[in-house]
């Protein structure tokens, strides 16, 4: 048994963004999709509660739990071409969450659908209905699964890297529409990538992730600029944008390989690859959060040594 | 980094189409075909021990570029000459001994490793085929390189399936450099791995360069991995260079739009960066249908009538630096 995600806890207030940061294998996606219960087969959740509004999402039967899903909480992934229907048009798959959450007729649906698009960007709206979603660009069929998610006006909207498989000039315009959007409705945004960059300019809470474990969370500033777990600090101090800054031809790397997860030491998971670990680290370190000041928190006992 | 200026690559109008599918229809009646344009009339030099870094978005034709260099795709028209010969249309024969010469180094070391292979057996093949080293020489060869990459002896008796990403990066460079290359194209090296493991990859590929005085073209879509890397920048959009010089010139002062727009929606890892201009509207056009004149017309805040008419041609700004716009550049502050 592999634990992908290991006592993960934070928390989204209307009209936030919090961004969740960590590499491949961190525990991310696992984490965001546990949200809506999407983890995939073989995976389970074992322990712990999901609250909404007051509500238990993981007590849920799958009915109450259809309420919920595309409607209060709804959902972007990576790459809209392989989560679009390629058989069906982009206006039925609009449409489809507003017949069944919101209940409109085939014509209302058909009229929301063309309001949706044109919200998202995509110019002479009413044409493009009956397109195929082959027939769109990487950004138009985002902003097409950016329509299909705010449709029901969602309170929290899950974004899971939905900028990475585009190219940066693209990923600035969903940026943009996101803020945008979040603006105009108040929901709140899970943003899940591991582009520092994006989560720089795009949460306003940041939560990073390393094997599973929440190692450190603060408002984002704070952990841009007082990290205060080593692996956050390690993963800023890699970043090539600050060595130009630095003035360094050197990059200062991690040290070590990523985590194997089926082979996690009993402390911290980040101690074999840690410049500040102990012998301690290793056997005894519990990964319980810590709160330094103003809700910034982290799992290394070791904080008031760490620093860029 | 001291570069000599002797060109060692140099790459002039270099042109490659696709064709494009066409509906049976028209194959039927004998109908030509759309055409799309990879790659567009591109000129470059690349002198002994420099790093240029050829930078752009999905389709702007730079990857295409590297395989026509490397010959690994037949341009349909321009001249690429290496050390002076010249490679378009050279006969098998003459690529051979310039295919060892040059070295690629891919985005995805899992799919660019054979997986039935052993690391060690494929990085001492490609040393075998150029005949670089005697067979008795082989076991040597593989261990000298590993330790080059920072990897174990132990690791030649492994699969690339047994290691990680970063390690099997490692191995693909191990392997272009089996054969003592001159050159070193890498595409995207570093797009596949986490940030973590990409400043190890990026700092052993700055210090091999070095060390073994390669010149390399670091094809790159993070523009922050390309500051870093080169000493030399060329944008390109659409098949086409449309504005090259020192890393510095680009990044400091750049002067295309589409290279300023670049900059702009690079997202910077410090949120007290606050963002000064509005995203650039638009998707990058099919390369089955150029806009007219200039080709970033559709997408640039600046375009004038006259961009719609005239192709405009790289024009010199200082010394070294170049860009291809009928703007100028002092009425892009306007």
């Amino acid at each position: 048994m592999v634990a992908a995600a290991n006592g993960v806890s934070f928390d989204v207030y209307t009209g936030e963004t919090l961004g969740l940061v960590g590499e491949s294998g961190s525990g991310k996606s696992v984490t965001c999709r546990s949200i809506l219960r999407l983890v995939p087969h073989p995976g389970e959740i074992i322990a712990g509660s999901v609250v909404f509004g007051g509500r238990d999402l993981l007590g849920l039967n799958g009915r109450e739990l259809r309420r919920v899903r595309g409607s209060e909480i709804s959902m972007i992934f990576q790459d809209p071409m392989s989560s679009l229907n390629p058989v069906y048009t982009v206006g039925d798959q609009i449409a489809e969450p507003l017949r069944i959450h919101r209940k409109l007729t085939r014509r209302q649906a058909r009229m929301e659908a063309v309001s949706l698009l044109d919200r998202v960007g995509i110019p002479s709206a009413a044409e493009r209905l009956e397109a195929y979603p082959h027939e769109f660009s990487g950004g138009m069929r985002q902003r097409v699964m950016i329509a299909i998610a705010i449709s029901c006006k969602p309170k929290l909207l899950l974004a899971d890297e939905p900028t990475t498989a585009l190219d940066v000039t693209i990923q600035d315009q969903i940026l943009t529409l996101l803020r945008e959007l979040q603006g105009e409705e108040g929901m709140a945004i899970v943003l899940v990538s591991h582009d520092l960059g994006v989560i720089a300019q795009a949460s306003s809470r940041v939560t990073v992730m390393y094997a599973g474990y929440v190692v450190e969370q603060a408002a984002t500033p704070a952990l841009f600029h007082r990290p205060q777990h080593p692996y956050t600090v390690a993963l800023l101090n890699a970043l090539p944008e600050l060595a130009v800054q630095r003035g360094d031809r050197r990059l200062i790397p991690v040290k070590g390989q990523p985590p194997d997860l089926a082979a996690l030491p009993p402390g911290c998971p980040f101690a074999p690859r840690c410049p500040y670990a102990r012998e301690q680290c290793e056997t005894e370190v519990s990964m319980a959060l810590e709160d330094v000041g103003h809700g910034h928190v982290t799992a290394c006992p070791f904080h008031a040594e760490v620093g860029l | 980094m001291s570069a000599d200026r002797t060109p060692l690559l140099e790459v002039s109008d270099v042109r490659k189409t696709f064709a494009a599918r066409r509906p049976l229809a028209d194959s039927v009646r004998r109908r030509p075909g759309l055409r799309a344009v990879a790659v567009d009339g591109v000129s470059l030099t690349v002198g002994k021990g420099e790093r240029l870094g050829l930078v752009g978005e999905s389709g702007s034709g730079k990857t295409t570029l590297a395989r026509s260099i490397l010959r690994l795709i037949e341009p349909d028209s321009g001249s690429i000459r290496f050390s002076g010969q010249e490679l378009v249309g050279a006969s098998r024969g003459d690529l051979q001994s310039v295919r060892r010469r040059m070295q690629m180094v891919f985005q995805d070391p899992y799919s660019s490793l054979n997986p039935r292979m052993k690391v060690g057996t494929a990085i001492a093949e490609p040393a075998l085929v150029h005949h670089v080293i005697p067979r008795n020489r082989a076991k040597d060869h593989v261990a000298e390189l590993l330790d080059l990459v920072g990897l174990p002896a132990s690791s030649a008796d492994r699969y690339p399936r047994q290691l990680s990403g970063g390690q099997r990066q490692r191995v693909a460079i191990a392997r272009a450099l089996s054969v003592q290359p001159e050159f070193l194209i890498a595409d995207e090296p570093v797009s596949a791995l986490d940030v973590s493991i990409q400043a190890q990859i990026l700092n052993l590929l700055d210090d091999l360069l070095e060390r073994l005085g390669l010149g390399m073209i670091f094809i790159a879509h993070q523009l922050a991995v390309v500051r870093h890397v080169a000493d030399r920048v060329a944008i390109m959009y659409l098949g086409r260079i449309v504005e090259t010089g020192s890393t510095d010139q680009v990044f400091q002062d750049p002067q295309h739009p589409y290279t300023k727009a670049l900059l702009a929606a690079a997202p910077v890892p410090d949120p007290t960066v606050v963002r000064t201009r509005s995203a650039t509207a638009g998707d990058m056009p099919s390369p089955l249908r150029i806009p007219s004149g200039c080709r970033f017309r559709t997408r640039c805040d600046y375009a004038e009538e006259r961009c719609q008419r005239e192709d405009p041609p790289l024009l010199s700004i200082t010394e070294g630096h170049h860009a291809a716009c009928h703007v100028r550049p002092f009425d892009h502050e306007r």
